[in-house]
């Protein structure tokens, strides 16, 4: 066979190669939801991103050791706005008990994220993830989705859709019993 | 009239911008489309940034660099040289050196088949007894 021939075969299996990994790579990522579902915990992805609000960043590794809530939430989602206040009343009560909800505001304009913090007087910070690269990690897919870690920085539960109390009922207060 | 069609065009690009001017160089940044053809709650979001921006009198680069401070560089329509997305830059390029190449092949090929004909088909032998014969009936026409 001749070189050039070898070439353009080459060069069409490479096109091929690269549409592949292109399409491969669109998959969504299931390994968190089926380790919940076995029960397994996983380490929680994690991420440096600024926070919401305030000069500075944070990251879920800042609250090791404290029962975590981690709610991906945007102004735009109208679900997630209606779930606001729930989760400030979650935080009243976890808090104490060496728990937080920390809020992960979704590709957002920031000043329309802070009026529904003032509107809804959240008390739990929220960190930006502006391009949606985190939200990437937990495989998100539906806002608002819901992520509690655990004391060890491994994701115990997680919800796709709005949380209501009695998932939170049977999800935090064996989390929040567990040591370090 | 080549200054004064210089100066407007100085002039509209540090102008205000308008919504359309905008909208068909940013992306929805949930929908992978680009905003002007983009019907979502984020992208009804986006549209009331560009709103609110151009009422304040930004340019649109100022207005662009806004997005990009709040959705990050995803939201151009031009995407990031990083990672997969590179392949958007390269393999037009390979493409273009690809066609490139097969048009110097093709055409290699061409002058060469005009420099040197193929060689004429001689057609079908005719049997040494059926040439004499031929040869013979030819000179009796020549005389």
């Amino acid at each position: 066979m001749r070189f050039g021939s070898i070439a353009v075969i080459a060069c069409l299996a490479a096109l091929v190669g690269l549409l592949a990994y292109g399409v491969a790579s669109k998959q969504t990522d299931t390994s968190i939801d089926q380790a919940v579902a076995s029960g397994k915990r996983i380490d929680a992805p994690l991420a440096t991103l600024p926070v919401l609000g305030r000069s500075g960043s944070a990251s879920l590794a800042d609250y090791r050791g404290k029962v975590v809530v981690m709610n991906f939430w945007a102004s735009w989602c109208k679900p997630c706005i209606e779930e606001l206040p729930l989760l400030e009343r979650t935080q009243r009560v976890i808090a104490g008990r060496g728990g937080t909800v920390l809020g992960v505001n979704y590709k957002d304009v920031s000043t329309d994220a802070l009026a529904f913090v003032h509107r809804f007087g959240l008390t739990y910070p929220s960190l930006r993830d502006r391009d949606g690269r985190l939200a990437d990690r937990y495989a998100s897919r539906a806002f608002p989705e819901t992520f509690v870690i655990d004391r060890r920085g491994r994701i115990a539960a997680r919800r796709r859709g709005p949380v209501d109390q009695r998932w939170l009922d049977a999800t935090l207060p064996r989390l929040l019993a567990e040591h370090a | 009239m080549t200054l004064l069609a210089l100066v407007l065009v100085m002039f509209a690009a540090a102008g205000p911008a308008s919504l359309p001017d905008v909208e068909d160089e940013v992306m929805c940044v949930e929908c992978g489309t680009a905003l002007n053809i983009s019907q979502s709650a984020v992208a009804d979001q986006e549209r009331a940034y560009i709103r609110r921006e151009i009422a304040r009198g930004r340019d649109k680069q100022q207005i662009k660099a806004g997005l990009v401070r709040e959705y990050g560089p995803g939201v151009l329509a031009l995407p990031d040289d990083g990672g997969f997305n590179l392949a958007v830059y390269l393999v037009p390029g390979v493409l273009a050196l690809l066609a490139a190449g097969a048009l110097a092949l093709a055409a290699r090929r061409w002058r060469r088949g005009g420099r040197e004909p193929a060689a004429e088909d001689p057609g079908p032998q005719l049997a040494a007894a059926d040439e004499r014969r031929l040869d013979a009936e030819l000179a009796a026409f020549d005389r």
